[in-house]
């Protein structure tokens, strides 16, 4: 099973989240985000400069940079399609 | 100054919740004031106080900064943090956003370790109706052991109801019984264990099973409160109120 | 229980407490989290109902535009200049109209104090500090202030401000700064001191001394009116080239403010970059008459509140200080004296400076510091803002004095109140001096940058 960072899921795909790698007040965040084992999160649209990547988790819209979003790591499961 | 609920004319309701849900909107509508609001996370940096009368009775409400967590680390979350765990409110109430419930819950969960007295105010109403999202108040309300009231704070919708559930928690007449997430058996034991040992040496207001979490969790930035808890520098506080409020 | 034997024990529950947490093998947050978030999934299951197909979908396409990759930036600086031509165009008459009215009212005092036999010091302070002083912040900066407010306001209901944190993130990340800044940016707008205290939505201490060093440089509610009316004078008009002009120096400003952070990040506050996580809350339909009205409300109190708490007594104490002779000279032309090599180098003139100086209070009244200067001591006694161009003239202004008067505010130290503010905030004396200290270098160094290279080019 192939799996990604956040920050490689392209940009209307679903992930689920496997494991956050963070440590310290980062991962303590990203955890009160609701980023844990299980999670869905899908990746929404990237801002104007191509960094921060806005994502959808647990229905709030949630901008990442790649840092953070490289020690999330998802399993794709799906493709392309409506911003939920 | 406006840090400690004691100092403030009782009873004290605190108004917490994640960021950009309302709560300076609906102090607002409540006190008649004019706190700054905005359409993004973090507008309020710092409490704020202000008053209603509802029934006979003067309530302060406190006005404080959005977090997401009560075991975060930004300055402004800081202040909610001590002011939930170390002000003693009579009444929390959590705003809510219902569009979003599920992430919301993680701090309604966290405030409900922390105090008792916890009422949640469903809002964002409006916008929840627009979308088609639907919730089912009283299963909500039941699952979490807590009034929860529905409201729409920028039109004053569900302003009366929240007044009369808080009167009715502060008078005594309704008594949440929250019911907060049980942990792993393992964590539940420390945390049993540690909070024992907490009961002994600290004064009413210091929530032990919540302090032992925190101490668990590593989250030391909580201890030099802890330690004013224990120093008996609290009593005073509590006679200092108690020769204010009584005439 | 007795006092001493109470922290010890703490002592040993804290020991306690970090075993259990090793035992438990450090992820203690992960498994609270991992639980709390299990029940809420369970009960929103439970409890809501979301329909399958997106409502809201303007939402989505409104981000579309906004963040776009051609669009974002122009998308900004469209609306940025867009504000700022609003705010001239709509300012340029009401300024006119009170200044007029405040005018008239002031020759009719004069006159009731010459009838009266009211001795010319007290008439000095009370109508030539004071008042003059007064009325020059209320006619200047209440118009503007009362449109761009309302007009920013609207876009920060809507939820424009977090896209703009968004799409400048990639920026402030590369001068090792939060993309958040760029919100604490937008509150300096409204008061430096108000956007230092904004700084507290920045998580890490290093980023966050980084944005309060910084705040400085976004004009505040104190500065922009002067820099409109400069830009006015300069352009001879308020049409869009002098929306232009401000949109410019506001964009040095943050020039400035990415150039420090950078030196900032990679000198004295070096470390790695935070975490960086912003909710992008849904756009929400402003309640327009609503806004509108409390903003304009809500400036227009606090310029009036400016007028009455600061520049009025700042007044009537710089009157003295530019009528109470000594050797012929006044306090003020002394002080200018010194000044003015400085002045001219950077090319403004030891007038300019010592507005700046001793406008520290308030940024407000430095530009009527400078105007009772210029008066004290030159031949003309009484000024409507139609004269103001005569007499910077005649005083040797030209072009450039203008346009380095308008850097020099952008870039100049804060005012006191912030500097108080900064000192609460950071808790440091130091942090405090390196707050004063940075912009003043900044300012004098791109003033006198620009003097210089005009010079060259225009002998
Ligand atoms: N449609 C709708 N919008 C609301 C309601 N309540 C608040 N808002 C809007 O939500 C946004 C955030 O409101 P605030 O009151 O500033 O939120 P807050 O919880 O104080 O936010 P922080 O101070 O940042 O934590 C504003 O744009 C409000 O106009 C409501 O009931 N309905
Ligand atoms: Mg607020």
């Amino acid at each position: 099973m192939t799996l990604f960072g956040l920050h490689e899921l392209p940009v209307g795909c679903t992930g689920e989240v496997v494991a956050v790698r963070a440590t310290g007040p980062t991962r303590r965040r990203l955890l009160d985000l609701g980023l844990v084992p299980g999670t869905r999160v899908k990746a929404v649209r990237k801002s104007a400069a191509g960094d921060p990547v806005a994502f959808r988790i647990r229905g709030a819209l949630v901008a990442l940079r790649r840092e953070e979003g490289s020690t999330v790591l998802v399993r794709p499961i799906s493709m392309p399609g409506g911003d939920r | 100054m406006t840090r400690d609920g004691t100092e403030l004319p009782r009873p004290v309701v605190a108004l917490a919740g994640n960021p950009n849900t309302g709560k300076s909107t609906l102090f607002n509508a409540l006190t008649g004031l004019k706190q700054h609001t905005g359409n993004w996370p973090g507008k309020t940096v710092a409490c704020a106080r202000g008053w209603y009368r509802y029934n006979g009775q003067t309530v302060t409400l406190v006005d404080l900064p959005g977090t997401y967590s009560l075991l975060s680390d930004s300055p402004e979350e800081r202040i909610t943090r001590d002011f939930l765990c170390f002000g003693r409110p009579d009444a929390t109430v959590v705003v809510v956003d219902a569009t979003c419930l599920e992430r919301n819950l993680n701090l309604i969960f966290q405030i409900m370790e922390v105090n008792t007295r916890v009422v949640a105010c469903l809002n964002l109403m409006d916008e929840a109706r627009r979308r088609g999202i639907r919730i089912d108040v009283p299963a909500l309300a039941r699952e979490l052991g807590v009034p929860v009231v529905p409201a729409a704070a920028r039109r004053g919708e569900g302003l009366t109801l929240l007044k009369e559930t808080l009167h009715r928690v502060i008078e005594g007449r309704i008594h949440p019984a929250p019911r907060p997430v049980s942990y792993d058996p393992e964590l539940e034991a420390a945390v049993a264990e540690l909070a024992a040992d907490l009961a002994v040496l600290s004064r009413e207001g210091l929530n032990p099973r919540w302090v032992a979490l925190c101490l668990i969790a590593g989250d030391e930035s909580i201890i030099p409160k802890i330690r004013t808890f224990c120093n008996g520098k609290e009593t005073q506080g509590d006679t200092h109120v108690r020769n204010r409020v009584t005439p | 229980m007795s006092e001493i034997g109470l922290p010890l024990d703490l002592h040993f529950v804290l020991s306690r407490a970090r075993k259990c947490g090793e035992r438990l093998g450090g992820d203690v947050h992960d498994r609270i989290a991992a639980a709390v978030y299990k029940r809420a999934e369970m009960l929103a299951a439970r409890v809501v109902q979301t329909p399958s197909e997106r409502a809201g979908e303007w939402d989505a396409r409104l981000d579309d535009i906004f963040t776009s990759r051609a669009l974002g930036y122009p998308i900004m600086l469209l609306l940025l200049g867009m504000v700022f031509w609003l705010t001239l165009a709509g300012a340029n008459v009401p300024s006119e109209l009170l200044a007029a009215v405040f005018l008239d009212v002031e020759g009719r005092l004069t006159a009731f104090c010459a009838a009266h036999a009211v001795p010319p010091v007290v008439h000095g302070i009370l109508v030539e500090g004071v008042y003059r002083t007064v009325t020059w912040v209320v006619a200047v900066m209440l118009p503007p202030m009362a449109i761009f407010f309302p007009l920013f306001t609207l876009l920060e209901d809507l939820g424009y401000l977090p896209r703009v944190a968004f799409n400048l993130d990639r920026f402030f990340k590369a001068a090792g700064a939060h993309g958040k800044q760029a919100l604490t940016m937008g509150m300096g707008l409204g008061c430096n001191a108000a956007g230092v205290v904004a700084c507290r939505i920045i998580e890490s201490p290093r980023e966050r001394l980084v944005a309060t060093l910084t705040n400085v440089f976004t004009p505040c509610n104190g500065r922009f009116p002067t820099l409109l009316l400069l830009a006015s004078l300069l352009t001879g008009g308020s049409g869009p080239a002098a929306a232009a002009v401000v949109a410019g120096v506001v964009l040095l400003g943050v020039a400035a403010t990415w150039t420090v952070s950078f030196v900032l990040t990679r000198s004295c506050l070096r470390g790695l970059p935070s975490s960086f996580a912003l909710e992008l809350p849904p756009y929400r339909p402003p309640q327009w008459g609503r806004v509108i009205v409390r903003a304009a409300c809500d400036r227009t109190l606090v310029v009036l509140r400016r007028a009455v708490t600061v520049a009025a007594p700042a007044g009537a104490a710089v009157w003295l200080v530019a009528n109470t002779h000594w050797g012929g000279v006044s306090l003020l032309g002394h002080l200018a004296g010194v000044l003015d090599p400085l002045g001219r180098a950077i090319g403004l003139d030891g007038f300019i400076v010592a507005a700046f100086l001793l406008g520290l209070p308030a940024n407000e009244i430095v530009f009527p510091i400078l105007l009772m200067g210029y008066l004290a001591t030159g031949s003309m006694v009484e000024i409507g803002l139609g004269d103001l161009r005569t007499l910077l003239l005649s005083r040797g202004w030209n072009g450039l004095t203008a346009l380095n008067m308008m850097v020099f505010s952008v870039l100049h130290f804060p005012c006191a109140t912030t500097l108080l503010t900064i000192l609460k905030e950071t808790g440091s004396c130091r942090w405090t001096v390196l707050a004063a200290a940075i912009p003043t270098l900044v300012a004098t160094s791109v003033c006198f940058a620009t003097t210089q290279v005009a010079r060259a080019l225009n002998p």
